[in-house]
């Protein structure tokens, strides 16, 4: 199968211009999309081929534009919105939390809300509080919400698409440090179904299970255990709402131990709800450890290189955790 | 920019030859009023769980601008919502039966009072969060402008209390911006819950919001059902050939905020001065004084109007709830 390395920000434009090819009712809206190409460089190209009646670049006015998506969903478009930082969801919030996720169950089951807000997630690039910040937990706790935190390229590209497919708001989570990462994705077309975890790295000794940016940490501290002997899995979600729980609980079942990994605030994160999910099953009886859990520290997230890298998870914590549970 | 003012009567007198429409109007209103007087009593009976926002007084507002906008226009609504989409045309049987958080109610109890939506007239729902609709609004017009729909707009109510909230102003600019076919209806009642309109902004004349926009904006009696919907045809049409329009219609709640409403805020002689002044005691003596219905033709409408009503109570009251195991259906689509 014909298949090319592309970045993670190419497989993010790839999957909304297929998309946008072939249904004429999506359209793209966003700060500075245009010739700008988005505050990461993400829509190149796209002004060009869908001009500015499908590529809709609006004012800084976050409500307006969110509140304008999900009204366009509930009669007849499927937009995408760019969120230029994840942590500006805060800005609109209401129109996410209260309208966009509300509008189906509140009004009888009628209404059909098929938008996906795509907002880049995460720190570790010196941008501080404001811009740096992991809050999937929030929107994971919105029942009418799915939300998608991709680690690859291939993972991006395809689940995308199904985002733009899928009939609900979909909050797509990308990760600003992964968008220059190369990945192989194949030439012809390919969905990732949404709710579907995959196993990055098969182990029988110890499950990490992370998503987005930590999976290539857990991934790359697996490499290194491995030379000492250790089989570490490393399962990926992918989606975090609707969750895999099938597959925590067989890789648990299977290696006995558990550590969760992200990126974001450890407490009150989405860690401890995957944490649950175990304790809550059959896998609890298999545990030979106690669960552990990784993420940044209870801390906005600062500007310095050496404190931001103390706030954040990095590879020496994730190893530290496995060592403490092997 | 432009500010037409349009007062009593002028609708034009060619309205005026039309019974029928102002047979609908009349009967309209009369609905809207025992609507809510009937969910009070609903209220007091146990029947309704929750709350609800009245809007007696507000009738011809709600009624004269959705009588002036087509059958496919988009048109979202406040909490405070029950008369529009009773001139949308949204089933009155369906929407008691909402009130009682019935299986049969227009949004299958789930939604309640607040939330009366019904997609198939463009009731794209009542909204309980304050000023939250106008972006929504938007979308709706956006999808019309995308998909290049003739002669239809999107309209969209809120009060002079939710035209503080910024959603709002954001709502406005990017209608404006873009051109988009948005009818702002700012149904000016003179207070946000309990708090005068001249204690939360220092301009009182909100029509002055649309200049700052590069909108025009219209202005009536919104005790006047004649007026409202005059001035609103003429804001739709406005809308079709130029983009959206600011359209300030000046009411009063002659009722509490909701159920909690103990009329602390304001006086009994100022709630009893517009209670007088309702509009369907005014479109009533407009209709006898103009001989163009006489008294035993409107008893004949308030009693029918009073039909529509009981039938609602009584389909309501027998309507089946909503089975407990379905609780979770239609999270997500």
């Amino acid at each position: 199968m014909p298949e090319r390395e592309i970045t993670y920000a190419n497989a993010v434009r790839d999957a909304m211009s297929e998309e946008m090819r072939r249904d004429p009712d999506v359209y793209f809206m966003g700060e500075d999309i245009g010739v700008y190409r988005g505050a990461f460089g993400v829509s190149a190209g796209m002004i060009e081929e869908f001009g500015p009646g499908r590529v809709i670049e609006t004012p800084i006015s976050e409500t307006a534009f969110m509140g304008a998506a999900a009204g366009s969903a509930v009669t007849g478009m499927r937009p995408i919105v760019e969120l230029m930082f994840s942590d500006f969801m805060a800005v609109c919030y209401d129109q996410i939390i209260n309208q966009a996720a509300k509008m189906r169950y509140m009004f009888g089951g009628i209404a059909r809300v098929p938008m996906v807000i795509r907002a880049a997630a995460g720190g570790g690039t010196g941008a501080a509080a404001q811009h740096s910040q992991s809050l999937e937990q929030m929107y994971c706790h919105v029942p009418g919400l799915k939300v998608v935190v991709p680690s690859t390229p291939y993972d991006a590209k395809g689940l995308l698409k199904s985002a733009i497919r899928d009939d609900n708001c979909v909050v797509f989570l990308e990760q600003k440090l992964l968008y220059g990462t190369k990945g192989v994705v194949p030439d012809e077309e390919y969905l990732i179904p949404l709710g579907l975890a995959d196993v990055k790295r098969e182990g029988a000794d110890l499950s990490v299970i992370t998503y987005g940016r930590t999976v290539q940490m857990s991934l790359a501290v697996a490499d290194r255990l491995a030379e000492e002997g250790h089989s570490i899995e490393v399962l990926d979600l992918r989606t975090l709402s609707p969750l895999d729980c099938g597959a925590i609980v067989n890789s648990v079942k299977k290696t006995k131990k558990a550590v969760i990994v992200h990126e974001a605030v450890k407490f009150g994160g989405f860690g401890g709800e995957i944490a649950a999910v175990i304790a809550d099953s059959e896998a609890f009886y298999s545990l030979a450890a106690p669960i552990k859990r990784v993420g940044a520290l209870y801390c906005p997230i600062p500007c310095s290189p050496i404190l931001e890298k103390t706030v954040l998870p990095g590879e020496s914590r994730i190893e530290e955790a496995i060592r403490e549970i092997l | 920019m432009e500010r037409a003012v349009n007062s009593r009567g002028c609708a034009g007198e060619s309205i005026l030859k039309d019974k029928a429409l102002l047979r609908k109007m009349l009967e309209g209103i009369m609905i809207a009023r025992k609507f809510e007087e009937k969910v009070v009593e609903l209220f007091s009976k146990g029947f309704i769980h929750g709350t609800t926002h009245l809007g007696i007084g507000e009738e011809a507002t709600g009624i004269g601008t959705t009588m002036a906008l087509s059958r496919g226009d988009y048109m979202l609504c406040t909490h405070r919502g029950h008369a529009p989409a009773i001139g949308k045309g949204c089933d009155i049987n369906g929407m008691m039966a909402e009130m009682l958080g019935r299986e049969s109610g227009v949004c299958r109890g789930r939604g309640g009072s607040m939330h009366i939506a019904d997609f198939s007239r463009g009731i794209l729902g009542a909204n309980g969060i304050v000023g939250a609709n106008a972006p929504l609004a938007c979308g709706a017009a956006m999808t019309i402008s995308l998909k290049g729909i003739p002669d239809r707009i999107s309209a969209v109510f809120f009060g002079d209390g939710a035209s503080n909230q910024g959603a709002v102003h954001e709502a406005m600019n990017f209608a404006a911006s873009r051109g988009l076919p948005v009818m702002f209806c700012l149904v000016n009642n003179a207070y946000g819950m309990s708090t005068s309109i001249k204690k939360a902004v220092k301009e009182t004349d909100l029509t002055k919001r649309a200049a700052a926009y590069g909108m025009k904006s219209f202005e009536c009696d919104g005790n006047d059902v004649l007026a409202v919907y005059g001035t609103a045809r003429e804001a739709r049409r406005h809308v079709l050939e130029n983009g959206p329009c600011l359209l300030v219609e000046h009411t009063y709640r002659t009722s509490g905020h909701s159920k909690s409403d103990g009329n602390l805020y304001r006086t009994k002689e100022e709630i009893a001065g517009w209670e007088a002044a309702n509009p369907i005691a005014r479109f009533s003596s407009f209709l006898l004084e103009r001989r163009l219905f006489t008294r035993d033709e409107i008893d004949a409408i308030d009693r029918s109007a009073a039909a529509v009503i009981e039938a609602a109570a009584e389909y309501a009251l027998a309507a089946p709830c909503p089975r407990a195991e379905e609780a979770m259906d239609g999270v997500f689509a």
